[in-house]
């Protein structure tokens, strides 16, 4: 193990971690409020075993990024947060997930309800194309029956949140399919922000997008980091080092390293980390 | 930018009673669940209620005339005795000659669509094929009527007559109405069926044995008839056995051309009466129990058969083309 | 005598003749009914045809008022059979359908579908009719519903399947429950499709005539309400094509034409459907 950095930091304007670096430095995880927390987590897939007994904290206000080769667990960790995972059939997951301390797999508590504490944002831009961006925005209100008191007010906050509005305010009628796919996928970080969640996941938002629309979407997860919970997984080290605070490595479905962003980039404590790391795999 | 709102509980009060019935534990799924299975379970209820119908309509006949039934040429309503061969030949018979009719050229309409025609050609002439299944029933009948059999009258018998008298098909009085025109509407109505599910089975054949033949040097037609067809062989059956069923369940238009006479005869410009036409024609006017008992059995005979056809049908269909087995067929 | 490769080119020309001969002599019968259909039915439509009742045989001016108005209210009530409970099966069929009761339903569903017409009105009449001891539209209504019921479930179903999972995810992810989800999204998507489906579906069963021969029968007046027989046009049609009368032969055309120009539109209009919902995308 080195002390030579192995991935630098590009470092950016204004708002940056940078600014913070002198009491960033005093920080680790231990000393902060962790949002939610795993509980030797598994989860299956009928037989197979795809995570393995996952221990791990969730900073409040803070980006966790998840990382590691395909296949590990990284993805169905993620929704194991939100209880996304079980909608497969065949799957089920043992342990405890806690989210601010209650436990969210235990037996009488509603997963639609988890959901909306816990948003999601996929991979692949989905907004619901018999809808207008208006109404993509308003969706996850409305298809729930709740009636927002200032609907145009909420639609305008929201899009401005995600940068989105100055785009589309004059096309807010249009087909939420007819957008780029940055800005469908900004549109669904949107749809899921207008719930008002306490957490926000995040699997590989910007897989599918082209590299000026993903540079937009990390803008945006810097700003939502002051207001929200963010955990992002990626299989994109660079992106993982720029956007996150703190950083999870699995490897076939255990966690082998979990620490602050620059901990794991420059000084990771696990050879397997920096075997990764150093692209030796994955 | 902190939110304000009151965090929601996670647990859902009423959800606990749900817990029993198993993984469900928001009610709005588990009556979601249960009322689409219910209704689901519509579609069984009334296929067996439908073929429990037939049955129980037919029993008095079933008793009556058990096996004689299908072997009896009688069918007289006055002395209530009751025989169903001449509509079964005439249903057969008619069938039979309208794939006569139909298959080379429902066949040819596939190939045509699916092999040789150019592409532009082939959305607008499909488009008119299928228009030829949107006319209703009654609609060919009428025009069977005042169109077709004056046409066979005039023209068309007299001419087989004089040119092929001699076999007992062409001989007797040309009325027009009867077994030929019968035969030719049949396959008229039957011509889109066939060739648009021979079209989905060409289709289904993968493009690498029709590539494959034409790389070794076959012209369009031999690629197709030697890599093509005997591929879709048992699909093409498929679809001809899904025509046999749709023409002996085909009742209007038979019934207005084929003119409606029990009497079993070799010659197509005869008439003849169909299963089918018999309880048109009848059912609602049938008094005496054993009568509307018979019609029933006429009935339910014609299920039975076009169930097992059907059956048999998507079996083979299935195996080439594995079709979205749906009501369009 | 012709090379072999000759002879070879000239059965690719000839088969290829063949079969566009074949195209041609099965779409005859089809301009040929066309043909006939509107240069008859044209002289036959009036503004009696629309507005008044039939008249005795040997009077003028009868119409066909009340068959017209019986098949909207047919094609109306077997909506009412036949979509609500199809959709809902076919949305099981999509959802929870790969268990053996869901095979077994598919299995019923395409049994049903290649059923002769006329059996199913032996099946009403047994269920209704003789209960009831009368025709009536209701009788008729439900015999077409049950018509439509296979081919809108199946319908429902392939579309349902067509739309992708993602939309469900990002429903769910909203925090809407599994049935909400189905239905206010994954529905709402297929829903262009499905309209689709269910007109091709009416415009089959408008033109029945088989299983209302002894359901809704017919009627020579007004038929009020649903419990009674009522006139149709396919089964007028019938009546007066067979019939010996010259008039009545008139008034066959005529309604043959409005049927057919019924029959199309509802045809027409679900092609375009489908078409325009592509062209959106």
């Amino acid at each position: 193990m080195n002390s030579r950095p192995i991935i630098r930091k590009p470092s950016r304007g204004e708002g940056s971690p940078g600014d913070e670096r002198q009491r960033w430095d005093e920080v680790s995880i231990s000393t902060l409020v962790p949002k939610m927390r795993t509980l030797d987590l598994h989860a299956y897939f009928g037989q197979a075993e795809v995570l393995k007994g996952i221990s791990l904290q969730i900073a409040e206000k803070q980006v966790t990024a998840v990382i590691g080769p395909s296949g590990c667990g990284k993805s169905t960790f993620v929704r194991c947060l939100n209880r996304m995972h079980e909608v497969v059939p065949g799957a089920r997951a043992t342990g405890e997930v806690l989210l601010d301390k209650q436990d969210i797999y235990q037996g009488d508590v509603d997963a639609v309800r988890v959901r909306r504490r816990v948003g999601m944002v996929f991979q692949k831009p989905n907004p619901f194309p018999t809808m207008s961006i208006r109404d993509n925005v308003l969706a996850g209100l409305r298809l729930n029956g709740e009636r927002p008191d200032d609907p145009d007010a909420l639609v305008e906050k929201v899009l401005q949140r995600v940068a989105l509005w100055d785009e589309v305010k004059d096309i807010l009628g249009r087909a939420g399919t007819g957008l780029s796919g940055g800005q469908q996928q900004r549109l669904c970080i949107a749809r899921s922000l207008a719930l008002e969640p306490e957490v926000l996941l995040m699997d590989e938002p910007c897989s599918a997008l082209d590299p000026i629309a993903t540079a937009r979407v990390e803008e945006l997860i810097h700003e939502l980091r002051k207001s929200y919970t963010i955990v992002i997984v990626t299989h994109n080290m660079q992106q993982a080092a720029r956007v996150s605070n703190f950083t999870a490595f699995f490897y076939l479905g255990k966690l082998v390293e979990h620490d602050r962003t620059d901990v794991i980039f420059t000084r990771p404590k696990e050879q397997r980390t920096e075997d990764y790391i150093t692209g030796r795999f994955g | 930018m902190s939110v304000s709102h009151e965090i929601s509980p996670l647990i859902r009060p009423r959800s606990k009673i749900l817990t029993r019935f198993g993984r469900e534990v928001n009610w709005g799924d588990f009556v979601f669940h249960r009322t689409t299975a219910l209704l689901a379970a519509l579609l069984i209820a009334a296929l067996a209620a439908m073929a429990a119908a037939m049955v129980h309509g037919s029993a008095e006949s079933l008793k009556t005339f058990g096996w004689g039934f299908v072997s009896s040429q009688v069918w007289d309503p006055v002395r209530d005795v009751y025989g169903a061969l001449p509509f079964i030949y005439g249903t057969i018979a008619s069938s039979l000659l309208a794939l006569f009719f139909a298959v080379p050229i429902s066949l040819g309409v596939a190939i045509f669509l699916s092999e040789l025609a150019p592409a532009w050609l082939r959305g607008p002439v499909g488009f008119l094929v299928e228009l030829l299944a949107a006319v209703p029933s009654v609609v060919y009948g009428l025009w069977g009527i005042f169109a077709l059999a004056p046409w066979l009258r005039t023209t068309v018998e007299p001419f087989l007559a004089r040119t092929l008298g001699f076999l007992p098909f062409f001989q007797g009085q040309q009325r027009g109405f009867g077994m030929l025109a019968g035969g030719i509407i049949l396959a008229i109505m039957i011509t889109p069926t066939i060739s648009s599910v021979s079209r989905e089975v060409l289709r289904a054949v993968p493009s690498a044995l029709r590539e494959g033949a034409l790389g070794l040097g076959a012209t369009p037609w031999e690629a197709v008839r030697i890599a093509v067809l005997p591929y879709a062989r048992s699909g093409l059956v498929g679809a001809t056995i899904l025509g046999l069923g749709r023409a002996l369940g085909e009742t209007m238009a038979i019934t207005m051309v084929i003119g409606n006479r029990s009497e079993i005869s070799a010659s197509l410009f005869a008439p003849s009466y169909t299963m089918a036409s018999v309880i048109a024609n009848e059912f609602s006017e049938a008094t005496g129990s054993l009568y509307l008992s018979a019609l029933a059995e006429v009935g339910l005979l014609l299920f039975v058969v076009t169930v097992l056809l059907n059956i048999v049908a998507r079996l083979l269909v299935w195996r080439v083309a594995h079709l979205p087995q749906g009501g369009s067929l | 005598m012709l090379s072999r490769y000759a002879r070879r080119k000239f059965m690719n020309v000839f088969v290829r003749s063949t079969c566009v001969a074949a195209t041609v002599i099965a779409l005859i019968p089809l301009v040929s009914v066309l043909y006939y259909v509107t240069s008859r039915g044209i002289g036959g439509i009036s503004l009696d045809f629309f507005s008044e009742l039939p008249k005795p045989v040997g009077e003028s001016g009868g119409g066909m008022a009340n068959a017209l108005v019986g098949t909207l209210k047919l094609i109306f009530l077997a909506c009412v059979f036949g979509i609500p409970p199809g959709v809902l099966a076919g949305v099981y069929l999509a959802e929870f359908g790969a268990s053996r009761f869901g095979k077994l339903v598919r299995f019923s569903a395409d049994v049903m579908s290649g059923v002769p017409s006329i059996t199913v009105g032996i099946f009403v009449y047994s269920l209704v009719v003789l209960r009831a001891k009368h025709f009536s539209a209701f009788a008729g209504g439900l015999a077409l519903g049950v018509l439509m019921l296979p081919t809108v479930t199946r319908t429902t179903e392939e579309l349902l399947k067509l739309v992708p999972e993602s939309l469900r995810e990002a429903a769910l992810g909203l925090g809407l429950p599994k049935w909400r989800a189905t239905l206010r999204v994954m529905l709402r998507t297929a829903a262009p499709g499905i309209a689709t489906g269910v007109m091709l579906a009416v415009a089959r069963v408008a033109g029945e005539t088989a299983p209302l021969l002894f359901t809704a029968f017919s009627n020579p007046f007004w038929s009020s309400g649903l419990n009674e027989p009522t006139a149709s046009l396919p089964v007028n049609i019938y009546n007066y094509a067979v019939s010996p009368y010259e008039e009545w032969h008139r008034q066959a055309w005529a309604a043959a034409l409005v049927l057919l120009l019924l029959v199309l539109l509802l045809n027409v209009s679900a092609r375009l459907l489908v078409r325009s919902r592509v062209g959106a995308r």
